[in-house]
């Protein structure tokens, strides 16, 4: 798989976790590819943080109106027929109040206790947390999506997170183009492996122990028609 | 009651050195016009409380490319590379809030409660130097309220009352901030009359609103 497929991969299987009636709200980069894959049968309501409940498809270059309205990336967006639109208090509401059934986000880093660190690199990048603390306090289940290491082959998956943390112990599930691992009480538990990996090609690049689940499976790849989100 | 003023008596009102909510997200919901009549003023040292930082060369990331702030109250900076520029030359301030806490700061400060308390943020960078309780056995950090001199805002229909109606996703900041500060200055893509907007669609109601200024409204 390039680069590009495998962002497409680890976006169909992250989809998986979405249930028919959930409110969803989705993080830049491979998060945002999950609504192009999501299965058939499957309705979702998406948030964007910035205040749309039902965002729709991107409108298509000749109908953009970035004046009115953008998504929580600030790209041009319209909400769905019956979506709506909010203000920011009612959207965090919405998040941080337990409304948002699931968010699947990218990070930096993830640690075996479940916690995030996606919002600063001290000294080389600062853009600031957004809205990504206050969504990651209240969502009821919290999902990584991402590749399983840096560009550069970096660990992600650590034992204890190196950076500045967005949220402690909230991430309930890594989603990587290698595997699906639980974060529970015991430490982290590798549940489906990409049958293109050995459980010890995973364990080399995941710092903290990996637990083997019982019922070990290996991921499923159903390739869903992209729809260019 | 508002009044219909000139953007250069607009501009007038805000003084060097202010403390200034800008309503929007970025750049959507900013009020482009206002932010056109500062930078003619040449008003500096703002300390900007908003949602972000824009983006560079629309909005209100005009008046961070320009270096007219000298303290920035926002949530993200990632999409204007000016801010880090400024930030390591020594030039600007930043104090980044999480986007939700700064939501419910501005209303608390429009509301007049003391601060909020909010589990966003416990455990991390944000709930350093900051005091935490509990209630009912969970923790939550106290927040204080945020309330400014003057209040930037736009909406797409404002009668000449000052009721405000916004299109699209433009409430976002806008309505939280016209209840957060000592003058609140509306910038309108379109001025109607009183009637104009049903009552059950005014979203910011104008007893909010102390001037009102005709904006250029949507680029063609």
């Amino acid at each position: 798989m390039d680069r590009n497929e495998t962002k497409s991969f680890i976006a169909t299987r992250a989809a998986m976790e979405l249930r028919d009636g959930d409110v969803v709200n989705l993080g830049i980069g491979i998060p945002t590819r999950v609504a192009g894959h999501i299965p058939e049968g499957v309705h979702v309501t998406l948030h964007a943080e910035n205040g749309i409940v039902g965002v729709g498809p991107r409108p298509v270059p000749a109908e953009e109106r970035p004046y009115y309205t953008v998504d929580a990336g600030g790209v041009p967006a319209k909400a769905v027929k019956g979506g709506c639109y909010i203000d920011s208090l009612t959207s965090f509401a919405l998040a941080r109040g337990g409304h948002l059934d699931i968010t699947i986000l990218g990070t930096l880093e993830v640690d075996e206790k479940g916690s995030i660190a996606n919002w600063i690199i001290p000294g080389v990048k600062v853009p600031g947390m957004g809205g990504a603390m206050d969504l990651l306090a209240g969502a009821k289940r919290v999902i990584i999506a991402m590749t399983h290491t840096t560009h550069g082959g970096g660990i992600k998956i650590r034992k204890r997170c190196t950076l500045p943390l967005t949220a402690v112990g909230v991430a309930q599930r890594i989603i990587t183009e290698m595997a699906v691992i639980d974060v529970t009480p015991k430490g982290l538990v590798l549940v489906e492996h990409n049958p293109e990996y050995t459980v010890e090609q995973i364990q080399a690049v995941t710092e903290p122990k990996l637990h083997i689940s019982p019922d070990l499976k290996p991921m499923e790849m159903p390739w869903v028609e992209s729809t260019g989100i | 009651m508002a009044k219909i003023i000139s953007l250069e008596q607009a501009a007038q009102l805000v003084p060097d050195g202010a403390t200034v909510m800008i309503g929007g997200f970025m750049g959507c919901g900013n009020p482009h016009t206002l932010v056109d009549a500062l930078l003619a003023r040449g008003v500096k040292d703002l300390t900007i409380i908003a949602a972000d930082a824009g983006k560079t060369g629309y909005g209100l990331g005009r008046l961070v490319d320009d270096h007219r702030a000298k303290k920035l109250i926002v949530s993200h900076v990632g999409l204007n590379p000016n801010v880090a520029k400024q930030m390591n030359e020594g030039t600007l301030e930043v104090t980044l809030i999480p986007q939700g806490t700064l939501a419910e700061c501005i209303h608390a400060g429009g509301a007049g409660l003391g601060g909020v308390l909010t589990p966003t943020g416990l455990g991390t960078t944000v709930a350093e130097g900051k005091q935490t309780l509990t209630i009912r056995g969970k923790e939550y950090l106290v927040e204080e309220a945020l309330h400014a001199e003057i209040a930037l805002i736009c909406g797409c229909w404002v009668d000449r009352l000052g009721n405000v109606w916004y299109k699209g996703s433009t409430k976002n900041f806008n309505q939280l901030m016209a209840m957060a500060a000592d003058l609140v200055i509306c910038e309108a893509d379109h001025i109607v009359e009183p009637g104009s907007i049903k009552p059950e669609n005014v979203a910011t109601p104008g007893i909010f609103v102390d001037y009102i200024v005709q904006g250029r409204g949507e680029p063609q």
